[in-house]
């Protein structure tokens, strides 16, 4: 039974705590000349992008080569993985061409989840509609833990279109698991149908929440959602929900600005503020390699290749 | 032997299609095919008003003949098959097509007509010309009619004919782009929800009209029921004396929208599977009367179709082979009431009870079912008789079974096996 | 001769069962003390030298080495440490985990490396760490100090210093603590 992270729920605190362990070394290799340890040398991982992301997809990427994995890519849009031949159909095409390790992404939910049961090999979930982005949890965990060591008790305040995010609902889970006290903070058309059992309290006053956060984490302003009738406008968010300059002087000192990119600047954060000390974002970017090769040499590391 | 009369021990004798005698101890005759019902419950076959056959048009899911072959393994001797076909049933051709596809099937196949052309809800179907092929059910099933002017129009046309409108109760802006019920579950599960009022808008409107037609003969019927809610909605207006009938499928009164968290579209149906709080008020729905009838809505969807992303999956699950057992066994209805339900009350409200559901008499038609309540088996998708795989209760063990079903007389099912 | 238990280091799991003690505090003292000396005299002073010490028994020894030599020679010999679990060979249940970062914060490139580990067995170690050095650049030399060789090895690997030879049964553990060296067992 080859084991999967599919959830952050997966890992429990332990597992979350042992990929932020690795990543300390992974970090370490990413700092040398020569990025590149042979752990998961003869291994292949194989990456389904069925929705868009350069950033993401690199970044898994990279963090295969880096242990010495063979990796092969497929986009939706090229060769056969189009509409035509159905998703159990390719995922069971690449598993006989020999794969350890499925890194999915759709736009569908659940997707990963279907995907695991038709396969033998390791399946990572890499973001499933709205459902969970877990690795993006995981660094966002890891950078926080780097900068202010420990999350316990922690503030974090989650901002943003919480209904339609992934990287929201996983970060629920991990930064409740790592003993952070999460605050979501958005207009009610943005917050989903029901908050029944998560372990967060809703506000929809920025200003209120600001001052008493260590950790502002923003998510994502997609303009479709102008159109779904959820906002009025962007500015009406801007206005309400935007880390403005003036928002910015209501920071701690040392709260941590957090994003999970690409940021839409002047929406749901004032372009000088992305640019500020207190924004880590970048730092997010480069934990993302160091914590993706944690997750997969935890998952490939031990088991004789495919 | 159970039935609309009440229970009573008897062998029964069938000849020529028909039941020829009703009592204690009948003596086979030489030559006579004898079927031992011993243990077992004799009824009327069973009727269901809500299936999909799928064909014209999508016979790689489902055929008329494998459709009710599944049937009568269920003790269906009757169905009304619903137009959502390719072609749509809105036109005289099209069901006379399905008719004749059903001539020699295993049950009786009835057709359902579409209220409107091509069930686009823009203009009224041929009703008088289906009904007059003896078209009693119409609905767009698959889509509710959306336009509120059109559905008054269509049921101040219907009420002249003596048919009977059902509705797919669905206000799609409302629905637009959930896939599941709209809640705690979809919001853990990042799945866009279907809220309850998309069902419950229409049945409010659909109540409404009905007592404004009802003067002139129409009759509404609400398909599928499954909040809290429309069942509320629907006894307040049969307190009213609103011409209204309701029924409800075996999922909706068994699964909830937990079981999505799987993934597994399988259990992705329309309308979706409801929280315990609804699941509970439809089972008192039924037993109250404000349901009256249990439904399949057998909707076989092809193997590569439902292992589609959940958001893509189509919805509809398979239920002619469980519905009886979902019943007896998930919900816990005594036998008496499961064939109220299923046979006598159904039949009545698409008037097949000529031929089906009525009293074991003689010189009645022998559409008959011998069901064993105590036979335990597991729900095995490879082999039901149904083209597709898709149930819910995959793997589940269930108490009650068919074991033999005649179809005017003739033994199409005998040990729970299909006999053609 | 009491018994004494500890934990196993990994890949081991276990409690560790000593049986005799075969260098006491003053032995361990005296050996690296003439490894120092050796270092010195092999490489004609501490010009360019380095010492790596490997996870997790090589680092302490490192530190004493660095000392020794501080003491010779009078001048701080750069200490680094390594851990080689990402460059392992082994095919087990659950991937090695890491003992602690690796931090090597000089350039390797032209420098005469000294390895350092407590026990020589199989070699598989020494080559990982040979593998990974490469990563970090490119050494003139590499030398491996050890402070037990207890043979069994399995590749064409061979110490430049040694602190004890010690014939040892594949079963058999060596321990090295900071006051002795036991041999002994692993009981699960």
């Amino acid at each position: 039974m080859t084991a999967s992270l599919l959830s952050v729920a997966d890992l429990g605190r332990d597992g979350i705590e042992e990929v932020m362990a690795v990543s300390d070394s992974f970090v370490e290799v990413s700092e040398r000349a020569i990025p590149k340890v042979p752990a998961l040398r003869g291994k292949t991982v194989v990456s389904l992008f069925y929705e868009g992301s350069t950033r993401t997809r690199l970044s898994f990427e990279t963090a295969a080569r880096r242990l010495s994995a063979d990796v092969m890519n497929f986009a939706v849009g090229g060769s056969s993985v189009g509409k035509g031949e159905s998703l159990r159909d390719t995922v069971e095409t690449i598993e006989a061409m020999g794969v350890d390790a499925l890194v999915v992404r759709h736009s569908s939910a659940g997707v990963p989840w279907q995907v695991a049961s038709w396969v033998s090999c390791s399946v990572i979930n890499a973001g499933d509609g709205w459902h969970e982005h877990p690795t993006q949890a995981l660094l966002d965990c890891y950078t926080i833990r780097r900068a202010r060591g420990s999350l316990e008790g922690l503030r974090v305040a989650i901002v943003g279109d919480v209904k339609h995010s992934r990287v929201a609902r996983s970060n629920v889970l991990a930064f409740s698991t790592l003993g952070a006290e999460v605050t979501l903070v958005a207009p009610p058309t943005l917050l989903p149908p029901s908050l029944h059992g998560w372990p967060v309290t809703a506000s929809s006053d920025l200003d209120d929440v600001l001052p008493k956060a260590d950790v502002v984490y923003l998510l994502r302003l997609q303009a479709e959602r102008q159109t779904e009738a959820l906002l009025p406008s962007l500015r009406e968010y801007t206005a309400g929900y935007g880390l403005t300059r003036r928002r910015a002087a209501l920071l701690l000192d040392d709260a941590l600005v957090m994003h999970p990119g690409p940021m839409n600047r002047g929406v749901e954060i004032a372009a000088e503020v992305a640019d500020l000390p207190s924004s880590v974002v970048t730092r997010q970017v480069a934990n993302g390699v160091a914590v993706r090769m944690a997750v997969l040499f935890l998952l490939l590391g031990s088991t004789p290749a495919a | 032997m159970v039935d609309a009369t009440g229970e009573r021990r008897a062998d029964v004798l069938v000849r020529d299609g028909q039941v020829a005698a009703v009592a204690a101890g009948i003596e086979p005759a030489a030559g006579a095919t004898v079927l031992d019902a011993g243990g077992c419950v004799v009824a009327p076959g069973l009727v269901d008003i809500h299936t999909h056959l799928r064909q014209p048009g999508r016979e790689e899911a489902e055929t008329v003949e494998t459709g009710s072959r599944a049937a009568a393994l269920g003790g269906y001797t009757a169905v009304v098959a619903m137009p959502n076909t390719e072609p749509a049933v809105d036109s005289a051709g099209v069901v006379r097509e399905v008719l004749e596809l059903g001539e020699r099937a295993l049950c009786e196949v009835r057709v359902a007509g579409a209220i409107t052309k091509g069930r686009r809800g823009e203009e009224l179907a041929p009703l008088a010309e289906m009904a007059g092929l003896g078209v009693r059910l119409f609905t767009d099933d698959g889509r509710g009619v959306q336009d509120a002017r059109l559905m008054r129009r269509a049921l101040e046309y219907a009420s002249a004919l003596g048919v009977t409108l059902a509705q797919h109760c669905e206000d799609e802006q409302l629905a637009a782009g959930g896939h599941m019920h709209e809640g705690e579950w979809s919001s853990r599960l990042g799945i866009p929800g279907v809220p309850s009022e998309a069902e419950e808008l229409m049945v409010m409107r659909d109540i409404a009209l009905a007592r404004r037609t009802a003067h002139l003969g129409a009759r509404v019927h609400f398909q599928h029921l499954s909040t809290a809610g429309s069942v509320a909605l629907v006894r307040a207006a049969k307190a009213d004396g609103v011409p209204v009938t309701a029924e409800a499928t075996p999922h909706h009164l068994s699964l909830t929208d937990e079981a999505v968290a799987s993934y597994d579209p399988v259990f992705k149906v329309n309308p979706p599977l409801r929280p315990p709080a609804d699941v509970e008020a439809v089972r008192a729905g039924l037993a109250d009367g404000a349901i009256d009838a249990v439904a399949t809505d057998h909707a076989p969807h092809a193997q590569e179709d439902k292992e589609r992303p959940f958001d893509s999956a189509p919805p509809g699950m398979l239920g002619l082979e469980t519905a009886l057992a979902v019943v007896l066994t998930a919900v816990g209805l005594p036998v008496g009431r499961a064939l109220a339900l299923m046979s006598w009350q159904p039949a009545r409200i698409a008037r097949l009870d000529q031929g089906h559901g009525g009293p074991i008499a003689e010189g009645r038609p022998a559409n008959l079912c011998v069901i064993d309540p105590a036979a335990v088996w597991v729900v095995e998708p490879d082999r039901l008789a149904s083209r597709s795989r898709n149930t819910p209760y995959a793997g589940r063990k269930l108490t009650g079974r068919v074991r033999h079903t005649l179809l005017r007389g003739e033994p199409v099912v005998v040990d729970g096996e299909a006999q053609r | 001769m009491g018994i004494r238990e500890r934990s196993a280091t990994p890949p081991l799991r276990g409690v560790f069962v000593a049986r005799s003690q075969v260098m006491d505090a003053g032995d361990l003292r005296r050996a690296i003390t003439r490894i120092a000396h050796e270092v010195v005299e092999r490489n004609h002073g501490l010009e360019g030298v380095v010492l790596v010490g490997l996870q997790t028994g090589g680092v302490p020894l490192a530190r004493r080495l660095a000392e020794a030599l501080a003491t010779i020679e009078g001048s701080d010999v750069p200490v680094g440490t390594l851990d080689v679990a990402f460059y392992r060979d082994d095919i087990g249940l659950r991937p090695v985990m890491p003992e602690a970062v690796t931090d090597i914060p000089f350039d390797l490139t032209g420098k005469v490396v000294v390895l350092v580990d407590d026990v020589l067995f199989t070699g598989r170690t020494v080559r990982a760490a040979l593998d990974a050095l490469n990563d970090y650049g490119r050494p003139r030399a590499v030398q491996l100090a050890v402070l037990v060789d207890r043979g069994h090895r399995e590749l064409p690997i061979r110490p430049d210093y040694v602190g004890k030879n010690l014939p040892t049964r594949r079963d058999e553990v060596v321990d090295v603590r900071e006051d002795g060296v036991d041999l002994g067992t692993v009981q699960k």
